[in-house]
Protein backbone atom coordinates (compact mmCIF):
# COMPACT_ATOMS: atom_id res chain seq x y z
CA UNK A 1 0.00 0.00 0.00
CA UNK A 2 1.29 3.45 -0.89
CA UNK A 3 1.47 5.85 2.03
CA UNK A 4 -0.04 9.25 1.10
CA UNK A 5 2.60 12.00 0.90
CA UNK A 6 0.85 14.13 3.52
CA UNK A 7 0.79 11.26 6.04
CA UNK A 8 4.44 10.52 5.31
CA UNK A 9 5.44 14.15 5.80
CA UNK A 10 3.50 14.37 9.08
CA UNK A 11 5.36 11.38 10.49
CA UNK A 12 8.77 12.73 9.46
CA UNK A 13 7.98 16.10 11.08
CA UNK A 14 6.65 14.42 14.23
CA UNK A 15 9.72 12.20 14.54
CA UNK A 16 11.98 15.25 14.41
CA UNK A 17 9.77 17.33 16.72
CA UNK A 18 9.78 14.53 19.29
CA UNK A 19 13.58 14.70 19.40
CA UNK A 20 13.87 11.00 18.60
CA UNK A 21 16.34 11.18 15.70
CA UNK A 22 20.09 10.64 15.84
CA UNK A 23 20.41 12.25 12.41
CA UNK A 24 17.94 14.10 10.17
CA UNK A 25 18.84 14.68 6.52
CA UNK A 26 17.53 16.17 3.32
CA UNK A 27 18.71 16.49 -0.27
CA UNK A 28 19.11 20.09 -1.40
CA UNK A 29 19.58 21.53 -4.88
CA UNK A 30 22.39 24.06 -5.27
CA UNK A 31 24.53 25.60 -8.04
CA UNK A 32 27.17 22.93 -7.29
CA UNK A 33 24.70 20.06 -7.59
CA UNK A 34 22.48 18.21 -5.18
CA UNK A 35 23.81 18.37 -1.63
CA UNK A 36 23.13 15.77 1.04
CA UNK A 37 22.67 17.86 4.22
CA UNK A 38 22.54 16.09 7.60
CA UNK A 39 22.17 17.41 11.15
CA UNK A 40 22.22 16.03 14.67
CA UNK A 41 20.78 17.89 17.65
CA UNK A 42 24.30 19.32 18.10
CA UNK A 43 24.64 20.81 14.64
CA UNK A 44 25.39 20.12 10.98
CA UNK A 45 27.23 16.80 10.82
CA UNK A 46 27.53 16.27 7.09
CA UNK A 47 27.32 17.96 3.72
CA UNK A 48 28.08 15.66 0.84
CA UNK A 49 28.36 16.15 -2.93
CA UNK A 50 26.88 13.57 -5.30
CA UNK A 51 25.73 11.43 -2.40
CA UNK A 52 24.17 8.01 -2.60
CA UNK A 53 21.62 8.79 0.16
CA UNK A 54 21.33 5.21 1.36
CA UNK A 55 25.10 4.76 1.62
CA UNK A 56 25.43 8.09 3.44
CA UNK A 57 22.61 7.18 5.83
CA UNK A 58 24.39 3.88 6.60
CA UNK A 59 27.64 5.68 7.28
CA UNK A 60 25.97 8.23 9.57
CA UNK A 61 24.20 5.41 11.43
CA UNK A 62 27.58 3.92 12.30
CA UNK A 63 28.85 7.28 13.55
CA UNK A 64 25.81 8.69 15.35
CA UNK A 65 23.24 5.90 15.85
CA UNK A 66 20.70 4.00 13.73
CA UNK A 67 17.86 6.51 14.01
CA UNK A 68 18.70 8.26 10.75
CA UNK A 69 15.66 9.62 8.91
CA UNK A 70 15.06 11.85 5.92
CA UNK A 71 13.37 14.72 7.76
CA UNK A 72 13.65 18.17 6.12
CA UNK A 73 12.54 20.37 9.02
CA UNK A 74 15.68 20.14 11.21
CA UNK A 75 17.85 20.89 8.16
CA UNK A 76 15.86 23.98 7.13
CA UNK A 77 18.19 26.50 8.77
CA UNK A 78 21.33 25.03 7.22
CA UNK A 79 19.72 24.80 3.78
CA UNK A 80 18.46 28.37 3.96
CA UNK A 81 21.93 29.63 4.86
CA UNK A 82 23.44 27.62 1.99
CA UNK A 83 20.94 29.25 -0.39
CA UNK A 84 21.96 32.67 0.92
CA UNK A 85 25.64 31.82 0.52
CA UNK A 86 25.14 30.78 -3.10
CA UNK A 87 23.03 33.89 -3.75
CA UNK A 88 25.99 35.97 -2.53
CA UNK A 89 24.06 37.47 0.39
CA UNK A 90 25.80 35.49 3.16
CA UNK A 91 29.53 35.58 3.88
CA UNK A 92 29.61 33.66 7.15
CA UNK A 93 27.58 30.71 8.33
CA UNK A 94 25.83 30.97 11.66
CA UNK A 95 25.53 27.23 12.27
CA UNK A 96 26.71 24.79 14.92
CA UNK A 97 28.80 21.96 13.53
CA UNK A 98 28.85 18.45 15.00
CA UNK A 99 32.29 16.98 14.32
CA UNK A 100 31.24 13.70 15.90
CA UNK A 101 34.17 11.48 16.72
CA UNK A 102 36.87 13.78 15.24
CA UNK A 103 39.66 14.04 17.83
CA UNK A 104 43.04 15.57 18.44
CA UNK A 105 44.84 17.04 15.45
CA UNK A 106 41.93 16.37 13.06
CA UNK A 107 39.51 18.30 15.23
CA UNK A 108 41.97 21.13 15.85
CA UNK A 109 42.60 21.52 12.11
CA UNK A 110 38.86 21.66 11.35
CA UNK A 111 38.37 24.23 14.10
CA UNK A 112 41.16 26.35 12.60
CA UNK A 113 39.68 25.88 9.14
CA UNK A 114 36.39 27.36 10.35
CA UNK A 115 38.23 30.65 11.00
CA UNK A 116 39.52 31.15 7.44
CA UNK A 117 37.50 34.17 6.24
CA UNK A 118 35.23 34.41 3.22
CA UNK A 119 37.06 35.21 0.01
CA UNK A 120 40.54 34.55 1.41
CA UNK A 121 42.96 31.78 0.57
CA UNK A 122 45.30 29.97 2.88
CA UNK A 123 47.69 27.04 2.37
CA UNK A 124 47.84 23.54 3.78
CA UNK A 125 51.11 24.42 5.50
CA UNK A 126 49.76 27.59 7.08
CA UNK A 127 46.75 25.74 8.44
CA UNK A 128 49.03 23.01 9.78
CA UNK A 129 51.00 25.69 11.60
CA UNK A 130 47.87 27.25 13.10
CA UNK A 131 46.91 23.81 14.36
CA UNK A 132 50.33 23.48 16.02
CA UNK A 133 52.14 21.18 13.57
CA UNK A 134 53.78 23.34 10.87
CA UNK A 135 55.30 20.31 9.11
CA UNK A 136 52.00 18.43 8.80
CA UNK A 137 50.80 19.98 5.51
CA UNK A 138 50.24 16.55 3.99
CA UNK A 139 48.13 15.38 6.94
CA UNK A 140 46.10 18.58 6.65
CA UNK A 141 45.48 17.71 2.99
CA UNK A 142 44.02 14.38 4.08
CA UNK A 143 41.87 16.06 6.72
CA UNK A 144 40.59 18.55 4.12
CA UNK A 145 39.77 15.67 1.80
CA UNK A 146 37.64 14.08 4.52
CA UNK A 147 36.06 17.31 5.76
CA UNK A 148 32.55 16.20 6.83
CA UNK A 149 30.95 19.60 6.22
CA UNK A 150 32.46 21.23 3.12
CA UNK A 151 31.28 24.75 2.20
CA UNK A 152 30.37 25.49 5.84
CA UNK A 153 33.89 24.49 6.91
CA UNK A 154 35.63 26.17 3.96
CA UNK A 155 38.22 23.64 2.81
CA UNK A 156 37.84 25.15 -0.67
CA UNK A 157 39.86 28.14 0.64
CA UNK A 158 42.91 25.97 1.28
CA UNK A 159 45.37 25.72 -1.63
CA UNK A 160 48.94 24.63 -2.27
CA UNK A 161 51.91 26.85 -1.37
CA UNK A 162 52.42 27.56 -5.09
CA UNK A 163 48.83 28.79 -5.35
CA UNK A 164 47.67 25.68 -7.21
CA UNK A 165 44.20 24.54 -6.19
CA UNK A 166 45.63 21.01 -5.63
CA UNK A 167 42.48 19.01 -4.84
CA UNK A 168 38.93 18.98 -3.58
CA UNK A 169 36.69 16.10 -2.48
CA UNK A 170 33.87 17.52 -4.60
CA UNK A 171 36.13 17.99 -7.63
CA UNK A 172 38.31 20.94 -8.66
CA UNK A 173 35.54 22.50 -10.77
CA UNK A 174 33.49 23.00 -7.64
CA UNK A 175 36.45 24.38 -5.70
CA UNK A 176 37.04 26.90 -8.49
CA UNK A 177 33.35 27.82 -8.64
CA UNK A 178 33.14 28.46 -4.88
CA UNK A 179 36.27 30.62 -4.95
CA UNK A 180 34.94 32.60 -7.91
CA UNK A 181 31.67 33.11 -6.09
CA UNK A 182 33.61 34.53 -3.14
CA UNK A 183 35.74 36.72 -5.41
CA UNK A 184 38.94 34.91 -4.41
CA UNK A 185 39.55 33.81 -7.99
CA UNK A 186 38.90 35.59 -11.25
CA UNK A 187 36.42 33.70 -13.41
CA UNK A 188 38.49 31.97 -16.06
CA UNK B 1 27.16 -19.80 12.76
CA UNK B 2 24.16 -17.56 12.23
CA UNK B 3 24.85 -14.60 10.04
CA UNK B 4 24.62 -11.35 11.95
CA UNK B 5 21.96 -9.08 10.42
CA UNK B 6 22.76 -5.49 11.16
CA UNK B 7 19.91 -3.20 12.20
CA UNK B 8 19.21 -1.01 9.14
CA UNK B 9 18.88 2.75 9.36
CA UNK B 10 15.47 3.84 10.58
CA UNK B 11 14.90 5.40 7.14
CA UNK B 12 15.26 2.03 5.45
CA UNK B 13 13.11 0.28 8.08
CA UNK B 14 10.41 2.93 7.68
CA UNK B 15 10.45 2.76 3.87
CA UNK B 16 10.07 -1.00 3.94
CA UNK B 17 7.39 -1.25 6.64
CA UNK B 18 5.21 1.82 6.16
CA UNK B 19 3.03 0.26 3.43
CA UNK B 20 2.22 -2.99 5.25
CA UNK B 21 1.69 -1.14 8.54
CA UNK B 22 -0.78 1.31 6.99
CA UNK B 23 -2.64 -1.55 5.30
CA UNK B 24 -3.01 -3.40 8.59
CA UNK B 25 -4.12 -0.30 10.50
CA UNK B 26 -6.77 0.47 7.88
CA UNK B 27 -8.10 -3.06 8.13
CA UNK B 28 -8.35 -2.78 11.90
CA UNK B 29 -9.43 0.84 12.38
CA UNK B 30 -10.81 2.26 9.16
CA UNK B 31 -9.18 4.97 7.12
CA UNK B 32 -9.31 8.03 9.40
CA UNK B 33 -8.26 6.47 12.69
CA UNK B 34 -5.53 4.59 10.81
CA UNK B 35 -3.75 7.85 9.98
CA UNK B 36 -3.27 8.77 13.64
CA UNK B 37 -2.32 5.22 14.51
CA UNK B 38 0.23 5.20 11.67
CA UNK B 39 2.14 8.07 13.23
CA UNK B 40 1.92 6.57 16.72
CA UNK B 41 3.13 3.18 15.45
CA UNK B 42 6.31 4.58 13.93
CA UNK B 43 6.96 6.91 16.86
CA UNK B 44 6.81 3.87 19.16
CA UNK B 45 9.10 1.99 16.81
CA UNK B 46 11.50 4.94 16.82
CA UNK B 47 11.58 5.01 20.64
CA UNK B 48 12.29 1.29 20.83
CA UNK B 49 14.69 1.21 17.87
CA UNK B 50 17.95 1.60 19.84
CA UNK B 51 17.07 -1.55 21.81
CA UNK B 52 17.07 -3.77 18.70
CA UNK B 53 20.00 -6.18 18.70
CA UNK B 54 19.70 -7.42 15.13
CA UNK B 55 17.78 -6.74 11.95
CA UNK B 56 15.76 -9.95 11.66
CA UNK B 57 11.95 -10.20 11.78
CA UNK B 58 11.47 -6.46 11.41
CA UNK B 59 8.21 -6.89 9.46
CA UNK B 60 6.69 -8.94 12.29
CA UNK B 61 8.02 -6.46 14.85
CA UNK B 62 6.46 -3.49 13.02
CA UNK B 63 3.11 -5.21 12.56
CA UNK B 64 3.04 -6.21 16.24
CA UNK B 65 3.53 -2.58 17.27
CA UNK B 66 0.77 -1.57 14.84
CA UNK B 67 -1.59 -4.15 16.36
CA UNK B 68 -0.86 -2.88 19.85
CA UNK B 69 -1.48 0.71 18.79
CA UNK B 70 -4.74 -0.28 17.06
CA UNK B 71 -5.97 -2.17 20.10
CA UNK B 72 -5.14 0.76 22.35
CA UNK B 73 -7.10 3.01 19.99
CA UNK B 74 -10.10 0.67 20.07
CA UNK B 75 -10.03 0.61 23.87
CA UNK B 76 -9.82 4.38 24.15
CA UNK B 77 -12.72 5.14 21.84
CA UNK B 78 -15.64 6.49 23.87
CA UNK B 79 -18.76 4.43 23.37
CA UNK B 80 -22.46 4.24 24.07
CA UNK B 81 -24.52 1.12 24.72
CA UNK B 82 -27.16 0.09 22.20
CA UNK B 83 -29.09 -2.75 20.62
CA UNK B 84 -27.59 -6.17 20.65
CA UNK B 85 -28.26 -8.53 17.73
CA UNK B 86 -27.10 -12.11 17.77
CA UNK B 87 -23.54 -11.81 16.49
CA UNK B 88 -23.27 -15.40 15.38
CA UNK B 89 -26.12 -15.07 12.93
CA UNK B 90 -24.29 -12.26 11.16
CA UNK B 91 -22.46 -13.50 8.07
CA UNK B 92 -20.82 -10.32 6.84
CA UNK B 93 -18.34 -8.54 9.06
CA UNK B 94 -20.28 -5.89 10.95
CA UNK B 95 -19.61 -2.28 10.07
CA UNK B 96 -17.05 -0.83 12.39
CA UNK B 97 -19.35 1.79 13.96
CA UNK B 98 -22.08 -0.67 14.73
CA UNK B 99 -19.77 -3.17 16.31
CA UNK B 100 -18.15 -0.44 18.33
CA UNK B 101 -21.52 0.53 19.72
CA UNK B 102 -22.55 -3.04 20.43
CA UNK B 103 -19.47 -3.93 22.38
CA UNK B 104 -19.25 -0.70 24.34
CA UNK B 105 -20.02 -2.19 27.71
CA UNK B 106 -17.82 -5.29 27.51
CA UNK B 107 -14.64 -5.65 29.56
CA UNK B 108 -11.60 -4.62 27.50
CA UNK B 109 -10.21 -8.07 26.72
CA UNK B 110 -13.59 -9.47 25.71
CA UNK B 111 -14.37 -6.42 23.67
CA UNK B 112 -11.11 -6.58 21.80
CA UNK B 113 -11.56 -10.29 21.10
CA UNK B 114 -15.17 -9.87 19.90
CA UNK B 115 -14.15 -6.92 17.79
CA UNK B 116 -11.28 -8.67 16.08
CA UNK B 117 -13.21 -11.91 15.60
CA UNK B 118 -16.50 -10.53 14.28
CA UNK B 119 -15.44 -7.13 12.96
CA UNK B 120 -12.26 -8.17 11.22
CA UNK B 121 -12.71 -11.87 10.83
CA UNK B 122 -9.33 -12.67 12.34
CA UNK B 123 -8.51 -16.20 13.45
CA UNK B 124 -8.17 -16.91 17.17
CA UNK B 125 -4.48 -17.40 16.60
CA UNK B 126 -4.17 -13.91 15.09
CA UNK B 127 -6.28 -12.44 17.88
CA UNK B 128 -4.18 -14.18 20.49
CA UNK B 129 -1.05 -12.72 18.90
CA UNK B 130 -2.53 -9.27 18.82
CA UNK B 131 -3.65 -9.38 22.44
CA UNK B 132 -0.63 -11.22 23.77
CA UNK B 133 -2.68 -14.29 24.72
CA UNK B 134 -2.95 -17.90 23.64
CA UNK B 135 -5.44 -18.69 20.84
CA UNK B 136 -7.52 -20.58 23.42
CA UNK B 137 -7.66 -17.57 25.76
CA UNK B 138 -8.69 -15.41 22.79
CA UNK B 139 -11.47 -17.88 21.91
CA UNK B 140 -12.71 -17.88 25.49
CA UNK B 141 -12.64 -14.09 25.69
CA UNK B 142 -14.64 -13.80 22.47
CA UNK B 143 -17.22 -16.38 23.48
CA UNK B 144 -17.68 -15.01 26.97
CA UNK B 145 -18.07 -11.57 25.39
CA UNK B 146 -20.79 -12.91 23.11
CA UNK B 147 -22.53 -14.62 26.07
CA UNK B 148 -22.43 -11.37 27.98
CA UNK B 149 -24.02 -9.52 25.07
CA UNK B 150 -26.77 -12.17 24.83
CA UNK B 151 -27.55 -11.91 28.53
CA UNK B 152 -27.83 -8.19 28.18
CA UNK B 153 -30.14 -8.60 25.22
CA UNK B 154 -32.49 -10.81 27.23
CA UNK B 155 -32.53 -8.63 30.29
Amino acid sequence: MTVPAELDRRFRDAAAAAGLLDVAYELHDSPVGTLFVAVTDRGVCEIHYDADPEAEADRLARLFGTRVLRAPRPTDDARRQLDEYFAGTRRAFDLDVDLGSARDFGRTVLEQLARVPYGELTTYGTLAGRAGKPRAARAVGTIMNRNPVPIVLPCHRVVGSSGALVGYAGGLDRKRLLLELEGALQPG
Amino acid sequence: MMEAVRVPTFERFYEEQRGPVLAQLRRMLGRDAADDAFQETFLRALRAYPTLRHGRHLRAWALQIARNVAIDALRRTPLTAADVPDLETVDEPLPYEELRRLTATLPHKERAAVFLRYGYDLSYEQIGNALGQSPEAARQAASSGVRRLRRKERS
